[in-house]
């Protein structure tokens, strides 16, 4: 995606809210949403969509686990870490998965094939432990299921 | 859809969609919430629709797809009404059979009900299931026979009728309704609703706002979102009526980016809301109005409290502030604003329709109504449970949620998530509510439960929320931000098995300087865990520090050089 194009997706979403700087959390949300993370371009646009600095659009963006400055790998893997699935073992299922990819939370892999990244619960603790791929939800997880996850995405 | 000018024209669309509806109808009734979903309940719904135009039973019988019924353990959950039939554990592969058979036929098909635990007879009707029988599920009860996609399953169902009660009232006679219902805040503090109201509207400042609060932080807890996802109309009536009642114009929902579903489930309630003139300008000809708009959040625990929500959603870093002003005076953009949490919204119609009376009489002396608590962790039934408010841990726990699976033991159970304690086995008979929980050194918050079997550390598990206190801590001040880095040192100090004698005096030292000198309850609450674990479990501290040894065989030590 080029440079142009991130200001122009920006932009549609800037118009979307109107240039409402009470909405500068849901505008970055769409912003990542319709490039995949948050390039400086993005937060350049906003800032001055909305008239704000970018230091405070950044500090936001960096304030909150939801948002990314960096590029994304094609699926993202979500890891529950809530109490529900810690008491079932969420941290063994994450090492099995960071030694299979070679990457550690937060981490994209080199290919960018996936992005690891740890969640605090999404509220499906009767499954837990649960890693969510993109839309998929994987319950009851366990070391030796996660290879067969993987392979589900190329 | 027309906009409703009058009450009688609410009315009359309600008698219309109810004389629409046959109550001998079949219902086949799929729960959508996120656990069932997790379950695969969308292949069920699928294979129904596909079983029902096979066998040319489309126009005959309605599926459903509702919203979280609750009990996530069996999932995915299929009941038939008006039979009244719990199927669980459905498998798409059940469904030609389910429709053959029950709907069809009318038989039940066995091997798809419900097993009681103690007796291993099989129960057929989902009210007998002893998870459903126990509870009083007057806020969450609903989930289960209405679509959330569609308000029209919400007015049959008696929804939207405290709302013209509401506007017979005068806005004081509404707040002096909710002072003496006794309700008190859902969201964690306790704090008394009619209180909280009254203070924003009697605060100087113009406009007013009122807010709910779904950025439900806490891991472990999952009924907000359940009531959002399920039941969102129940909310919104809550808060049209509370913003009459404290005179505010304007609302805001902060809802949790994590849960997409309730996103989606809410913005659909309020559009229908406003095409039914439900929400907007003049509301049912009463001359009030009000607009509700939603807010997601970008994820930091932190954003629970108050005036870090009210930061966040007026576009900057979720940090909170002192609160030597109250939030109801100076909130949102300086403004008088009103924040309550997703179910004290819900409990609203509920009293207004039935009186205060009628709710005071429910729960305990300080504590009024029921509570939806999340059950998880080492328990055989995980679920939503609602139960008055003073019921005991031991009925919660043991007979509600079917006590602890493959045979362990009972070890102690964490209420109010990482602001809250553990409580051990000799307190299981604690009636819980809002002040008996503080007294033994937890709290309410939001209702997590999350039960631990003897296999867990109790280390470990402070050693856990001490983390995850210390990742989502805003920074903004000192106690909070350092306090809980150096608990957190030395807690990974102690389960590596390198823990010194003087760690646990150390502890005890952080954890008063947390509680006196953080800037809010984050910080102030952060060392519930460790407090608790300390007070109840302090032999498992002393046993990784002088034996090296993890009683519960959780925490792995390196081998550790032995000095001769």
């Amino acid at each position: 995606m080029a440079v142009r194009e991130f200001r122009e997706k920006t932009r549609q979403v800037l118009k979307k809210y109107q240039q409402d700087k009470s909405a500068l959390i849901d505008i970055l949300h769409d912003t990542q949403a319709a490039i995949g993370y948050l390039p400086r371009e993005a937060l350049e646009e906003i800032a001055r969509g909305l008239g704000i600095p970018l230091s405070q659009v950044y500090s936001v963006v960096t304030f909150f686990k939801a948002f990314s400055l960096e590029p994304r790998g094609r699926h993202l893997i979500q890891v529950c870490m809530g109490t529900a699935c810690h008491v079932r073992g969420a941290d063994k299922v994450l090492a099995q998965i960071e030694k299979e990819l070679g990457v550690k939370a937060g981490a994209n892999t080199a290919d960018l094939r996936f992005t690891l990244q740890t969640v605090n619960c999404v509220g499906s603790c009767a499954l837990g432990p649960v890693v969510i791929v993109d839309q998929d939800y994987y319950g009851e997880m366990a070391p030796e299921k996660v290879s067969g996850m993987l392979g589900n995405y190329s | 859809m027309t906009k409703l000018k009058s009450v009688k024209e609410l009315e009359a669309l309600r008698q219309s969609i109810i004389s629409r509806r046959d109550a001998a109808q079949t219902v086949i009734s799929v729960c959508g919430g996120t656990g069932c979903h997790s379950h695969g309940c969308q292949r069920v719904v699928a294979a129904f629709r596909e079983e029902l135009e096979k066998q040319n039973l489309g126009d005959k019988v309605s599926l459903k797809i509702s919203g979280c019924h609750g009990f996530c353990e069996r999932g995915p959950l299929v009941v038939i009404r008006p039979h009244d039939i719990l199927y669980q554990r459905v498998r798409d592969k059940d469904v030609p059979e389910i429709v053959t058979q029950t709907v069809v036929k009318g038989n039940r098909v066995d091997r798809l009900l419900y097993t009681d635990r103690v007796t291993g007879q099989k129960i057929a009707n989902e009210t007998e299931v002893p998870f459903y029988k126990l509870q009083s599920r007057l806020i969450f009860g609903s989930n289960g026979f209405i679509d959330p996609t569609s308000i029209e399953d919400y007015i049959a169902i008696g929804g939207y009728t405290a709302l013209p009660r509401a506007f017979k009232m005068k806005p004081e006679e509404i707040i002096a309704e909710i002072k003496k219902s006794g309700l008190r805040g859902r969201g964690g503090a306790g704090f008394p609703t009619g209180l909280k109201w009254e203070s924003t509207r009697n605060a100087p400042g113009k406009p007013k706002y009122v807010i709910c609060n779904a950025d439900e932080g806490d891991p472990g807890a999952f009924m907000d979102r359940s009531l959002v996802e399920g039941n969102p109309h129940s909310v919104l009536e809550g808060m049209i009526i509370g913003a009459y009642a404290i005179g505010s114009h304007e609302g805001f929902i902060y809802i949790r980016n994590e849960y997409p579903l309730a996103v989606k489930h809410m913005r659909i309630a309020i559009e229908q809301a406003e095409k039914y003139g439900l929400l907007g300008e003049n509301i049912l000809g009463s001359g009030f109005s009000f607009s509700v708009k939603i807010k997601r959040g970008g994820g930091a625990f932190v954003c629970g409290e108050s005036t870090a929500l009210m930061a966040s959603l007026e576009g900057k870093v979720g940090e909170p502030r002192a609160k030597y002003i109250h939030t109801s005076e100076q909130g949102l953009w300086g403004k008088p604003s009103n924040l309550n949490n997703v179910e004290t919204w819900a409990n609203v119609p509920l009293i207004i329709n039935k009186g205060a009376d009628w709710y005071a009489k429910i729960g305990t002396e300080g504590s009024k109504g029921t509570k939806i608590f999340a059950l998880v962790g080492n328990i055989t039934n995980t679920g939503l449970v609602e139960v008055p408010m003073g019921t005991t841990l031991r009925k919660i726990i043991f007979e509600i949620g079917g006590g602890i699976p493959k045979g362990r033991k009972f070890k102690a159970v964490q209420t109010g998530g990482p602001s809250g304690g553990v409580i051990p086995e000799g307190l299981l008979d604690l009636p819980v509510d809002f002040d008996e929980l503080t007294k033994v050194g937890s709290m309410m918050g939001s209702g997590g439960m999350i039960v631990m079997d003897e296999k867990t550390c109790m280390v470990d598990i402070a050693r856990y929320y001490i983390g995850f206190l210390e990742e989502e801590s805003c920074g903004k001040c000192v106690p909070c931000r350092e306090g809980l880095r150096q608990m957190k040192y030395i807690l990974d100090r102690i389960v590596a098995g390198q823990g010194r004698e003087e760690d646990i005096t150390l502890l005890e030292e952080l954890s008063a300087t947390l509680v006196d000198a953080s800037l809010c309850q984050l910080g102030a609450t952060a060392p519930n865990p460790v407090m608790s674990t300390l007070k109840y479990f302090r032999d498992e501290y002393l046993a990784h520090i002088t034996e090296k040894r993890c009683p519960a065989g959780v925490c792995k030590f390196a081998a550790v050089e032995t000095k001769s």
